[in-house]
């Protein structure tokens, strides 16, 4: 059994230790928003806070998690509300499938949260490790800028 | 409470017909959209639409549109609902949507089948979702008149009410009534210049769940007592295990089981996590079976000696390889692009139970009807005993689509093994990328013959690679005469006026399965076609976009030459690139819509970094605008993926690639700034989900060649070295 504050709730999570944090999230908690997309730290799509710090899921073991705090997609905002990168990526209707777009956010906020004017080589840095198959990419830097509150167009 | 809509398909189809006025019914190829429309339309049986198939009108006036169609990040879950909408009169904020069940109401209006693809979902549904939203509209006006006593000519329907004078009522308070009504006999559509949701960039109705985590993709099902399970699969095309030892599997915890099914065995656990390291300790010896031997390396050579040869012809007009021969100047180039997987960002999912008179399907599917018959097939009920829910496609572009279900049809297997369970069959992204179904392994050869003013007088191309639709339920209209319309589109319907051309195909088979691929055959042709154009231009000494205006002065079709100047407009291909920087341009037409992209490069230590790309687009009546764009956007960056990076090669019958280290995509840093520029057009929608994709790799091969002087003839551009 594994202690984990899981966007600011204390969860018991009943799996062994080294079961990735992905998969506790998922299988066990039945928290789906974090995405399985390559196993391998690859792709970015199970980008989840650790301490408020943008960690791959199906890298982080579940023990290393115990008694921090972990956000999902599902406590990036308070609940019923947005938060402001969510609200920029609906404005610059930036997602198509949506399925790497939790991970992408999660990046996004996680950037923003350090760096609140992050300039192109910025936002190229802190996103290279976040798939899009559906091409986004242009849009994902304008929501980032539009958050950051320079509203630069694509 | 629900609103009854029935229509007929009879005038749909003719609707259909009335799109290809003009065309020539008889077969031709390609087989587009608009050619199977006009062929159907004269023998198709009419056929009644039940109620409540598309309309749901609650009291509270929560308009529930079901979509026929698979989201899969095209934005059909908005624009069916605002084709419907745009007729209907509803009131846009109160409108959901939700995805249809499996049934043959719900079947393409021109394919018979409930599927998503060929980008054909606006284009085929223009007329008929319209027609839908019509005759319920009437329906409502007709039921407020007649409470009313007016005639219903004196009401009018507006955003969600009916009105009569200064009275009106709420679709909410009507539905129910008017559901009970007859549908009329006939409705008359609005002009365009009326239309109020159509042409109106609209944010996706599913957008705010797709940013917060809530929207379920395939992989999300969660159904209670559910399994997760992971199939050990031959690591050849065609092999079997031929013995296994399950003993470490089953010693990790959470594992149920381990059982041999059709296809492999599977690890069963209580989470996917245990499945996957389940099937880790399995220990499987595999019989390869027949294809243990089999590399791309020679089957590259195979292809390479058919294209040298005659092949079955796809198209000759005039005199090629005679004009060829008196040619003033002539070219001769071989092209070739590799298998390419789809690599959805979901990797492949089906939950199923199977019960002894019933299966459920949990999956995101662009295939309804076949999944559904295959199910019912191998769980030996009937198909209506099949019921599937269609969830949000993680990403499509084909894969979900499968010809033969292969995966629905596994995961229909794992599952009959726990009878009365439902089981999630889910994929390693490894298992995703060297699970088959690729995109065809091409080799072109062209031949040009130049005449004295540099255009070409001949043009012959001869084509090589494995048919998509033999052996599926297109065949029987869509291969004609040995030539699959799908593996020479873009090329015998060559845009450009050449006096002779003619364009032959091998059809050669090999053990690799082979699927469509974000814009199918177009894929390769468009790359090989518009890169050969290119060398033809170079070696005339004209300016590629001159050359292509020449060659398009005299098209029927006014849509190049505008896409062509609009793009190039845009682009300011009047002025040169900047020092150090190269320009392609490349057009082709596509599912209907011409799309010319021009696309700016520079060139870094081997690394090419595609900088700008200007798209100018036209497929019509733009629906959606902005969900236009993204699809072109959206297109030109998968094709860009697989220019610079793509190929599934096999060595000893095993697939070399398996993740995104040696199958890579296009990331942020290396995507280009993108400006879409869509020609404004009142004719009937054409598609856009795949024509961005191919101009693209050839719009930047053509770019490096103007930047470096080198011809790149075969894709991809950066291929990842073999350790």
């Amino acid at each position: 059994m594994t202690t984990v504050e899981v966007n600011g709730q204390s969860r018991e999570i009943d799996a062994p230790g080294d079961m990735p944090l992905l998969w506790a999230l998922r299988d066990v908690l039945g928290l789906t928003g974090t995405k399985f997309g390559c196993g391998r730290g690859l792709c970015g799509a199970c980008t989840v806070h650790l301490d408020g710090a943008p960690v791959r899921a199906c890298l982080t073991p579940l023990s290393a998690a115990a008694g921090r705090k972990l956000t999902t997609i599902e406590g990036l905002a308070p609940a019923g509300g947005l938060h402001p990168v969510q609200q920029a990526w609906l404005d610059e209707g930036v997602v198509q499938c949506g399925y790497c777009q939790s991970g992408q956010i999660m990046s996004a906020a996680a950037l923003l949260a350090s760096n609140p004017k992050p300039s192109d080589a910025d936002i190229d840095n802190a996103m290279g490790g976040n798939l899009c198959r559906c091409g986004t990419y242009g849009r994902i830097r304008a929501a980032i800028h539009r958050a950051a509150g320079a509203e630069r167009s694509a | 409470m629900s609103l009854d809509v029935s229509i007929s398909r009879r005038g749909f189809l003719k609707g259909g017909a009335m799109l290809g006025a003009g065309l020539v019914l008889a077969f031709h190829l390609p087989a587009t959209l608009k050619r199977l429309q006009a062929a159907q339309a004269a023998d198709a049986p009419a056929k009644e639409y039940p109620p409540d198939a598309f309309i749901r009108i609650a009291p509270d006036g929560t308009t529930t549109i079901l979509c026929n169609k698979a989201e899969m990040g095209q934005g059909v879950y908005t624009s069916l609902p605002m084709l419907i909408c745009e007729e209907l009169e509803a009131d846009w904020s109160q409108v959901r949507v939700e995805p249809a069940p499996a049934a043959i109401v719900y079947a393409h209006p021109v394919f018979g089948i409930q599927m998503t693809g060929g980008s054909t979902s606006v284009a085929s549904s223009w007329e008929q979702m319209r027609r839908i939203g019509a005759v319920a509209r009437t329906m409502l006006v007709e039921t407020a008149a007649a409470r009313w006593n007016v005639p219903a000519v004196d009401c009018r329907a507006e955003n969600g009410f009916v009105l009569h004078g200064d009275r009106k009522l709420a679709f909410g308070e009507l539905a129910e009534e008017a559901g009970r009504r007859t549908p009329p006999a006939s409705v008359t559509l609005k002009n365009p210049k009326d239309f109020k949701l159509i042409g109106k960039a609209t944010p996706r109705l599913e957008g705010p769940d797709k940013v917060s985590g809530k929207g379920q993709f395939g992989i999300d099902v969660r159904v209670p007592g559910m399994l997760f399970a992971v199939l050990a699969r031959p690591p050849v095309f065609g092999g079997k295990p031929k013995q296994w030892d399950s003993a470490a599997a089953q010693a990790v915890p959470g594992v149920l089981a381990v059982k041999a099914v059709a296809g492999g065995v599977a690890v069963y656990a209580s989470n996917t996590w245990a499945a996957l390291k389940g099937r880790e300790a399995l220990k499987v010896q595999w019989d390869d079976g027949p294809n243990a031997g089999f590399s791309t390396a020679a089957q590259r050579v195979e292809f390479q000696k058919l294209a040298r040869e005659p092949g079955t012809v796809a198209v000759a007009q005039g005199d090629a390889p005679g004009a060829l021969k008196t040619a003033a100047k002539t070219l001769d180039a071989e092209y070739e692009v590799p298998y390419l997987a789809h690599a959805c960002m979901e990797p492949l999912n089906c939950t199923v139970r199977v019960d002894a008179d019933a299966v459920e399907i949990w999956a995101g599917t662009q295939f309804q009807t076949v999944d559904q018959g295959n199910a019912a097939k191998i769980a030996g009920v009937k198909p209506e005993q099949v019921t599937i829910h269609t969830t949000l496609l993680g990403g499509g572009f084909g894969r979900r689509a499968n010809p033969a279900s292969d995966w629905s049809n596994e995961a229909v297997e794992v599952a009959k093994a726990m009878p009365g369970k439902p089981v999630m069959t889910v994929w390693s992204r490894e298992d995703d990328t060297r699970g088959g179904w690729y995109r065809p392994h091409w080799v072109s050869r062209l031949r040009a013959g130049l005449g004295a003013d540099g255009l070409p007088v001949a043009w012959l191309h001869t084509i090589v690679g494995q048919s998509i639709l033999a052996g599926t339920p297109f065949e029987a209209f869509m291969v004609r005469g040995g030539i699959d319309a799908t593996s020479v589109e873009g090329a015998s319907d060559l845009p450009y006026a050449v006096a002779n051309l003619q364009v032959d195909l091998h059809s050669p088979k090999s053990p690799v399965p082979v699927q469509w691929w974000r814009s199918v055959g177009h894929s390769h042709t468009g790359f090989v076609v518009e890169s050969f154009v290119d060398e033809c231009a170079h070696a005339a000494g004209i300016d590629p976009l001159e050359y292509r205006r020449r060659l398009l002065a005299k098209h029927k079709d006014p849509r190049f030459l505008k896409c062509l100047n609009l793009a190039a407009a845009k682009a300011g291909w009047s002025r040169p690139p900047e020092k150090g920087s190269g320009r392609g341009i490349a057009i082709h037409e596509s599912f209907e819509s011409v799309v010319c992209e021009i696309a700016e490069v520079t060139q870094k230590d081997g690394r090419v970094q595609v900088t700008r790309v200007v798209a100018a687009v036209d497929c019509g009546t733009a629906v959606n605008p902005d969900m236009v764009r993204a699809q072109i956007e959206s297109g030109i960056v998968y094709g860009l993926s697989a220019a610079l990076y793509g190929q599934i090669t096999l060595k000893d019958g095993r697939v070399e690639q398996g993740n995104f280290d040696d199958y890579p995509a296009v990331r942020l840093s290396e995507s280009p700034q993108i400006e879409v520029h869509i020609v404004p057009s009142e004719a009937p929608p054409t598609g856009v989900g795949e024509p961005g994709t191919p101009p693209i790799a050839a719009a930047v091969g053509n770019a490096l060649f103007a930047l470096t002087g080198e011809r790149h003839r075969r894709l991809p551009l950066m291929p990842v070295a073999k350790s």
